[in-house]
């Protein structure tokens, strides 16, 4: 039985003392930050990666994958206690989940949230286990026009599952790609548009263009005068779902999961798009529609389970394929070229440990969620009350530390300060930052595969649709761009992706 | 003229001089042939995508069909306290040798570079109150150097250097 073997190899490295300790505080950071209202897991990994830079790669990345799912964690509980959603996975529990708030069942809706949480994450593991190998075997196959097509499927499909009119989000694809083409040509070894910046001549970081981009534009327009918020909070008193409860999440914990564990899959799924399909599947299956937004125990059960098995099986094309699925993963792209690890099929045969460490460590993660926040939940709700003043300064040192240490020089600093500025004006235009962000990450492997393939087909474009794999790949891409330009499916995703 | 959708006209333009900008560039660098491509092969067809994109945005936006969408205004205060206190941090860890006065310094160190983020980005809030600032700047600094100078032992310069 490989699958335990594997599993053993994984266990052996996530229970490492160390490496347990360091799950463990990667949760706890990730909760503490990412329970505050409008940080996402992203903002928070961006904010938190400086203090995995002295780690061992297994360790960093088994820490950042605690603070990944804390994160995700804590937006839940801000979305049940006070209705404002953590971050946008989150949003659709706010609608059931402070109705339960406000009936006196937070602790009922909060358990449900984690014991949901818990069970998928269980699931999605085993998913990542059971698909990784096969997965990442035939990725080994691929040649350059595969991958050439399975990156532009993968772009593609990221866009059409984000808002935003879709032209403009191609537009923001190829923008991205522009900009990763930064620094020194790989065939010829030319400089290319690093206007003699020697600093350029590595590429543009990923890292500080995230942070200026999501880290410090989010904070300017959060300054910008608005209708004020009122955090309340009250006591959380009873913990322990009842026996009807018990009976009527269980189910809804189960079609969440199934459906976050296959969403999370897709490039663009992962967390949020999981967590509205399955509220709306809920209300659909539901003998008591009536109930949904009056405090539906489903509508809290439902989307936990499937954004935290999305938020998970979004790992699998990453590790397998080497292709960040959302913004979240191209993050963790960044954080893995710090620690000199290049994220693809090879990694599970190099570094065998670090890979098998790593999806234990994602069950030991969840399994820390647990037995972390229920006691502490108390804590999580006072943290709410800090006000946003002192807040905001507090992210941008971090972020500013993070930036500075990457390679000791101030040059990212200026970087991220630039990327600030245009990512104002990215807010202002209302143009979405996440497919910018996956084109700066795929640019570079899609021109090296682009170029491959042309020069073994000696120029011959047509070879992207004369080898059957990719034509296919490419004919998905096509008929989703087609689909997503009819009018009336347009209509329907716009309503469905309204927040 | 009339514009009816203002934000896709000014995303279109963005687009499209971000694609003139790439076009004209790629042609410093070596164009080879589709089989053995140069450098400026797969940037000028990107740039080619993306005036393509750029223009259909722009021609969207003045159909008599465009949605009517104004451009939002620019809280231009709140971005130059939040992008202006990043890049003094940075000017302040390591002023460049150019640079008036403040090469006096190799570093004015973290401590100072942190309390001139702090309070500098802290200005960019209506609710500002100078005690409040100053209690939560000391608490951050206290933090910080704890944990990532002596904690996780990043390099930083924690005190003024003077330069010779």
């Amino acid at each position: 039985m490989d699958l335990f073997t594997n599993l053993a190899i994984g266990f052996g490295t996530a229970l490492k003392l160390s490496n347990l300790a360091y799950a463990f505080i990667g949760c706890l950071l990730g909760t503490l930050i990412g329970v505050l209202p409008g940080l996402g897991p992203l903002t928070t990994i961006a904010m938190l990666l400086p203090i995995t830079y002295a780690l061992s790669p297994d360790a960093a990345l088994i820490m950042l994958a605690g603070i990944y799912y804390g994160a995700q964690y804590g937006g839940s509980t801000t979305a049940i206690v006070v209705n404002l959603p953590g971050e946008s996975s989150s949003v659709v529990t706010t609608i059931d989940g402070y109705q339960m708030a406000r009936q006196g069942r937070a602790g009922v809706a909060l358990s449900t949230a984690a014991i949901g949480s818990f069970f998928a994450g269980c699931v999605a593991t085993l998913a990542i286990a059971a698909l990784a190998a096969p997965l990442a075997s035939v990725a080994l196959q691929f040649g350059p026009k595969e991958y050439f097509s399975l990156m532009i499927l993968g772009l593609l499909l990221a866009t059409v599952l984000s808002n935003g009119p879709f032209i403009e989000g191609v537009g923001m694809i190829l923008f991205g790609t522009l900009l990763s083409l930064t620094g020194t040509d790989v065939n010829t070894g030319t400089q290319r548009f690093a206007f003699d910046i020697p600093q350029l001549f590595d590429g543009l970081d990923f890292v500080p263009l995230a942070m200026g981009i999501f880290g410090f534009a989010e904070i300017v327009k959060n300054l910008e005068p608005h209708e004020e918020r009122t955090v309340m909070t009250q006591k959380i008193t009873n913990m322990f779902p009842t026996r009807e409860d018990y009976r009527r999440m269980i189910p809804a914990i189960l079609r969440g999961t199934t459906l976050g564990t296959m969403l999370g899959v897709l490039p663009g799924g992962g967390a949020v798009l999981s967590s509205f399909a399955a509220y709306t599947l809920e209300k659909k299956l539901s003998s008591r529609p009536e109930e949904f937004g009056k405090g539906a125990i489903e509508g809290v059960a439902g989307p936990e389970a499937a954004n935290n098995a999305g938020a998970q099986t979004s790992f699998i094309p990453l590790l397998t394929l080497g292709l960040p699925s959302n913004v979240v993963m191209a993050l963790m792209v960044g954080a893995m070229t710090i620690h000199n690890i290049q994220p693809g099929p090879q990694v599970m045969t190099k570094n065998p440990e670090l890979f098998w460490g790593l999806i234990v460590s994602m069950w030991v993660g969840n399994l820390m969620l647990v037995i972390l926040n229920l006691p502490l939940v108390g804590l999580w709700v006072k943290l709410l009350t800090i006000p946003y003043r002192y807040l905001y300064p507090a992210i941008i040192v971090f972020c500013c530390i993070g930036c500075y240490s990457l390679k000791n020089d101030t040059f990212e600093v200026y970087e991220a300060a630039l990327f600030c500025i245009f990512g104002y004006l990215l807010i202002k235009l209302q143009l979405p930052p996440a497919p910018m962000l996956l084109g700066l990450v795929l640019g570079p492997q899609i021109e090296e595969n682009f170029r491959r393939a042309m020069l073994l087909s000696r120029g011959d474009a047509t070879v992207f649709f004369t080898s059957p794999l990719s034509a296919t790949l490419l004919a998905i891409a096509a008929i989703a761009v087609i689909m997503i330009t009819l009018p009336q499916i347009r209509s329907t995703r716009e309503e469905a992706l309204k927040e | 003229m009339l514009i009816r959708n203002q934000r896709a006209f000014a995303a279109g333009a963005l687009f499209l001089v971000v694609s003139v900008f790439y076009f004209l560039m790629s042609f410093k660098y070596a164009t080879g042939t589709a089989a053995r491509m140069g450098p400026g092969f797969f940037p000028r067809m990107v740039a080619i995508l993306l005036g393509a994109i750029a223009l259909g945005v722009l021609l969207s936006s003045l159909t008599p069909r465009a949605k009517r969408e104004k451009l939002e205004g620019w809280d231009v205060k709140g971005l130059l306290w939040i992008a202006g206190s990043v890049a003094l941090f940075g000017l302040l860890l390591a002023p460049p040798h150019w640079f008036p006065v403040l090469n006096l310094f190799t570093s004015f160190g973290l401590v100072f570079a942190l309390a001139a983020l702090i309070i500098i980005s802290s200005l960019a809030s209506p609710e500002f109150t100078w005690i409040g600032t100053l209690v939560s700047t000391a608490i951050l600094i206290v933090f910080c150097v704890g944990t990532f100078v002596y904690g996780i032992s990043l390099q930083f310069p924690v005190w003024p250097i003077l330069a010779r």
